[in-house]
């Protein structure tokens, strides 16, 4: 009976995984924010550069953002 | 791994093999060897024009080049033949100034000898008129004094005295 | 329901007070207060909906799953639950592969049942569809059962070659890359100084664009050439396949690029390519660092390791995450509608969702970029030698 419950307990990961996501979601965020005001600034100082700085800033962001995604993917396992 | 949307499935997995493969093979073969082939031959066309375009500019400028030193040259040259020339009609004028002078030179030398000499002979002359005349003089004042004894004594003291003094 | 209408009452109130200080800010915060209006609607109304035996309640999940997961047919239109008249579905081969050989039918067989309720009999083996995945019954067993956590305890799963929603879609990308294609290679052919007309016009800047910006920085001069097929291949399968996830209609639709095993595959390929172009640098680089003391050596040797894989995983969960996300985010707009159940809030819905796919398209075109570029990085890095 007791064990049941536990397993019954265990099983709704849900709430929990959504906040893990959100939690991914934030840290993604400020690390795609940073790169993207960097990027900003490093253009706005040198515009004759912004073909190079736009394909490593994106290239940087796909990175960041595969942290974030993982934490999303890891929300899914769990539900 | 109970989501669907994280658990992989065989049979997709196993057509997206095959048709990636498929996919490959065929526009690797029949799209991207000749896209590849066409871009980067014309690029190397376009490439070569540009080198041979960069060439005929080389000899072009070259040749603008030569031809610049040939004008040079021929300027260089042109100034100095005028330069010569002028140098020679320089040295023309001073060559025929200098015999000039010389030949006046010589010729107010001829002058000069000229006149000379012929002072030299009107000296003579006018000295053996003078010395003819003085002879008369003397014969006539001597035949005038001789006639008197005291008077030629008196004269030649006369002289003795003045040939004394000098 | 006075305490809600005094609610209204006050923000209509306030709406007014703003509209004299700044429109712009006004515009926002009417929005906000517009969703949250309805919100405030329907709660009143969900207390007459919960009573009404007849109709089920609108679940967001279901729908979005149904709509982002691969299934046996293609659903054009209509509501085939209910077996409404005029819906319209495509029903696709199911290829199995059992104890008894390969075994064949239409996914009509299943008559839509999801539940696994209709059991197709063949080869003397029974098969039922339970939320799109084909089961097959055990000996001697007619009615399927179930555990606590939904799982069936008296099926398994055959290997399922079907075509699916997803694999129909797959081939139908294909045909259209090919068409595209070898249509552009022949434009090339036509023309005497190699000058593309038509589609190859279109396609050769960014053939060029794979080449010049993604091949030969991360590959190298040199060796950037054989690597281009499969550079080229996989830029434009994923590219299309994410734009045709992007239209909304038949034959289109599907999330293909959005299924985990399409991107599995993928970053599977690139990891394949990966180990077999690798040097000796590349080994000597993950298992015994050079230029570092031997513990820092013997401590890095794991990370590195690991790292190896997580880079295909990376590539895969990537992928797959962005545009099944873009689906997500346009599902639960559209859903919006429904779960407000108002229609009111259609236009708001229609103009978020169409801008969320202007922001889709560029995404799609990124991602794509993405996983080509950073494929292209892992070779240059296997590549690399000692200097």
């Amino acid at each position: 009976m007791s064990l049941a419950l536990l397993q019954e307990a265990t099983i709704n990961f849900g709430p929990l995984a959504a906040i893990g996501a959100g939690l991914a979601a934030i840290g993604g965020g400020i690390g795609v924010g940073k790169i993207g005001a960097a990027a900003m600034e490093a253009m706005a100082r040198q515009p004759e550069m912004q073909g190079k700085l736009q394909g490593s800033a994106i290239v940087l962001i796909a990175f960041i953002e595969a942290v974030a995604l993982f934490g999303i993917v890891v929300a899914f396992l769990a539900t | 791994m109970d989501n669907p949307l994280v658990s992989p499935e065989l049979g997709l997995i196993f057509w997206t093999t095959l048709s990636f493969a498929i996919l490959l093979f065929i526009l690797k073969k029949f799209a991207w060897k000749p896209i590849l082939g066409a871009i980067t031959e014309r690029e190397e066309g376009i490439k070569d024009a540009l080198a041979s375009a960069e060439k005929a500019k080389l000899e072009m400028e070259n040749l603008t080049a030569d031809n610049e030193r040939i004008l040079k040259e021929a300027r260089a040259e042109r100034e100095a033949l005028l330069k010569e020339a002028r140098e020679i009609k320089n040295k023309m004028i001073s060559d025929a100034k200098d015999e000039a002078q010389i030949q006046a030179g010589k010729m107010i030398e001829q002058a000069k000898t000229a006149i000379e000499s012929e002072k030299k002979a009107a000296m003579a002359e006018l000295k053996n008129q003078v010395a003819e005349l003085s002879v008369d003089i003397a014969e006539k004042v001597v035949r005038a004094e001789l006639s008197n004894k005291d008077r030629q004594l008196k004269l030649v003291e006369d002289i003795l005295e003045e040939a004394t003094l000098n | 329901m006075n305490v809600y209408l005094h609610r209204i009452l006050h923000k209509v109130f306030l709406i007014e007070k703003l509209m004299q200080i700044n429109t712009f800010k006004t515009f926002l915060l009417s929005l906000f207060l517009t969703i949250s209006f309805f919100g405030y609607a329907v709660e009143i109304k969900e207390g007459n909906i919960d009573k009404t035996e007849d109709e089920k309640p609108f679940n967001v999940k279901d729908l979005i799953f149904h709509h982002i997961t691969d299934s046996h047919s293609f659903h054009v239109y209509g509501n085939t639950e209910d077996h409404f008249p005029k819906a319209l579905t495509i029903s696709l081969p199911v290829l199995l592969w059992t104890e008894n050989g390969l075994v064949t039918f239409m996914s009509s067989e299943f008559h839509h049942d999801v539940e696994g309720k209709t059991i197709v009999e063949r080869k003397g083996l029974k098969f039922i569809n339970l939320h799109e995945k084909i089961y097959q019954l055990n000996d001697g067993v007619s009615v399927v059962e179930f555990d606590k956590q939904t799982h069936p305890t008296n099926a398994a799963r055959p290997a399922d070659f079907s075509i699916t929603k997803n694999v129909f879609s797959m081939f139908l990308s294909m045909i259209l890359l090919l068409f595209i294609f070898i249509t552009a290679a022949r434009s090339y052919k036509k023309s005497s100084s190699n000058m593309p007309s038509g589609i190859g016009k279109f396609m050769e800047p960014i053939i060029v664009f794979i080449r010049d910006e993604v091949a030969i920085p991360n590959i190298g001069e040199k060796k950037y050439e054989k690597y281009m097929p499969f550079l080229l291949t996989i830029f434009f399968f994923i590219w299309i396949n994410n734009v045709m996830g992007l239209i909304p209609f038949f034959p289109f639709s599907s999330n293909l690029s959005g299924n985990i095993s399409f991107t599995f595959t993928l970053a599977t390929i690139t990891f394949i390519i990966t180990l077999f172009s690798s040097r000796k640098y590349y080994w000597k680089h993950i298992l015994w660092m050079p230029g570092l003391p031997v513990p820092m050596k013997l401590f890095l040797m794991p990370i590195e390791i690991i790292g190896m894989f997580v880079k295909p995983i990376a590539l895969m969960i990537r992928l797959f995450a962005n545009i099944t996300a873009g689906h997500v985010i346009i599902l639960s707009l559209i859903s919006l509608i429904f779960i407000l159940n108002t229609i009111w809030v259609a236009p708001l819905s229609v103009l978020f969702s169409l801008f969320i796919s202007v922001i889709e398209v560029l995404v799609v075109a990124i991602q794509a970029y993405i996983f080509t570029m950073l494929s292209a990085l892992y070779f240059g890095q296997a590549l690399e030698e000692e200097h």
